[in-house]
């Protein structure tokens, strides 16, 4: 029996289907995934997150810390309270340990990071930590709802009191904010506009029933996947890992390269693969006939013996024909060949985004 | 509890089997198949006119999640394919039985179901997978 989130009965009650995902008993559907899909796509739905890792850092040195921790500069934060950052935290090596969002809250951070990577992220963390002056504390006592869709917000908003309404209606696009011992942020994973909700443990369950009654669609994480594979989100352990460069996952735009004077984990070596273009680049995959590309199919690009490799593929809800991220060879021209269940299958190559606000971007 | 018909003949690879009044035999997926891949998006039957052998890939079932070969229960003739999983694959989830069927052999000898599994032993393999 793997850990479970204080919505697993509700999960039970409602009909989903649990898998285990990383030691967490998830549910995958509630009937279909396609359908919870078109739900966040068309309206709301939402999103048992409560096994991610939530943690706060706080001590004179946490902007410091988080400085040299992350290869994102969280002085991009200062302006405004509340806003939210993502960055890879990398090893000594370039590789990436995990990625995260990190929410500035003015003398202390919070920082959000994957389920599957909790241990090696906290242990990370704290022998970094050692030299700084910081406290690093994991939020376990926290449950998070994911409510996303076109009409998230406003069906949201409606169900909560007055005072977290007018936080809500004020918050930007990634920024979150407390909200009493709430925590209320406008991020997400789905490509469409709403709201990741921490909140206490023992109030989840009331809160998820009340967004059910209200229409908001609960969903599983087989639509987490195509909705967040369909607007080009990594998928920590698929499209990077301890291995991997950021430069090969399409995380060059979180890289901080300025100030030149920020040391942080990993920047040496970072600075030699861009200065050399010695790694590969992240792209999509579009596939229009029938078929569904899949994770770890193999890349052939022409005029180049170096291979590549799908990280996430799978059939898009909402384009209704498969799609894929790809790690390959710079060299990559318009098309490819995927070697796909014995047969070489010419494939399309675009950027690595496929979905945003409802709206097809290919 | 998945679903599994009396009066069918199944393999392990959960293929399902029905002979037809007029002797050919009905093929599709089981009721667990279909649940353990998730909502389907395309089926690949064979054409009609063409031979299959027992135990040989004959079609493929792709969902969201995987990519599945289906295999036939017998050797023969394929006499029909059920053309409506290509615009509504979905109706292999809604109805893995009836309408979800995939293809229809005629058999070069039905004693070859008999080495199909009955209701009670894929049951029995359902169980001890759990």
């Amino acid at each position: 029996m793997g850990n479970k989130t204080a919505l697993y009965a509700t999960h039970q009650a409602m009909g989903g289907k649990l898998v285990d995902f990383g030691g967490w008993d998830m549910p995958l559907h509630y009937g279909s995934q396609i359908e919870e899909h078109h739900k966040v796509r068309q309206s709301a739905g939402m999103f048992d997150v409560s096994h991610m890792t939530v943690v706060d850092v706080t001590g004179g040195d946490a902007k410091a810390y988080l400085q040299y921790l992350l290869a994102n500069d969280v002085a991009k934060l200062d302006a405004l309270f509340g806003k939210a950052l993502y960055s890879g935290m990398l090893n000594h090596d370039g590789g990436v340990i995990d990625d995260l969002i990190v929410y500035n809250l003015g003398d202390w951070y919070r920082v959000v990071v994957n389920c599957s990577t909790r241990e090696k992220d906290l242990a990370w963390m704290n022998q970094v930590a050692k030299t700084f002056s910081v406290a690093i504390t994991e939020r376990a006592e926290l449950a998070m709802i994911a409510v996303q869709g076109p009409d998230a917000i406003r069906i949201a908003s409606s169900l909560l009191s007055a005072e977290q309404a007018a936080i809500i209606a004020n918050l930007q696009v990634f920024q979150g904010l407390p909200a009493g011992d709430w925590f209320i942020g406008r991020t997400g994973y789905t490509g469409e506009d709403g709201l990741e909700i921490m909140l206490p443990n023992e109030a989840a369950a009331s809160l998820w029933k009340a967004l059910a009654d209200a229409g908001v669609a609960p969903c599983g994480l087989g639509a987490r996947d195509t909705l967040r594979l369909e607007a080009g989100m990594n998928l920590y352990g698929h499209e990077m890992d301890e291995s991997v460069s950021p430069l090969a996952a399409n995380m060059g735009w979180t890289i901080a390269w300025q100030p030149d004077s920020r040391d942080f984990i990993g920047r040496a070596v970072l600075e030699a693969q861009k200065a050399a273009g010695s790694t590969q680049k992240l792209v999509g995959l579009v596939l229009r006939e029938r078929g569904v590309l899949r994770a770890e199919q193999i890349v052939t690009v022409e005029g180049s013996d170096e291979k590549g490799v799908i990280t996430s593929g799978t059939f898009s809800p909402s384009l209704g024909y498969s799609i894929a991220l790809a790690r390959v060879p710079r060299s990559i021209g318009a098309h490819c060949q995927v070697e796909m269940r014995g047969k070489q299958v010419t494939v399309e190559v675009v950027a690595p985004n496929f979905v945003r606000n409802g709206k097809a971007l290919i | 509890m998945s679903d599994i018909r009396k009066e069918l003949k199944y393999l392990s690879s959960h293929e399902w089997a029905r002979v037809e009044e007029d002797g050919t035999v009905t093929i599709g997926i089981t009721d667990h198949a279909q649940d353990a891949l998730g909502d389907v998006v395309y089926v690949e039957t064979p054409e009609v006119g063409t031979r299959i052998a027992l135990g040989e890939e004959a079609g493929v079932v792709e969902s969201v999640k995987a990519a599945s070969d289906i295999y036939s229960l017998v050797s023969g003739e394929v006499v029909a394919v059920n053309e409506a999983l290509q615009d509504a694959p979905e109706t292999v989830n809604s109805s893995p039985y009836d309408d979800g069927w995939f293809f229809r052999v005629k058999p070069d000898d039905l004693a070859e179901l008999d080495e199909a599994l009955d209701a009670s032993e894929y049951r029995e393999l359902l169980e001890s997978d759990e």
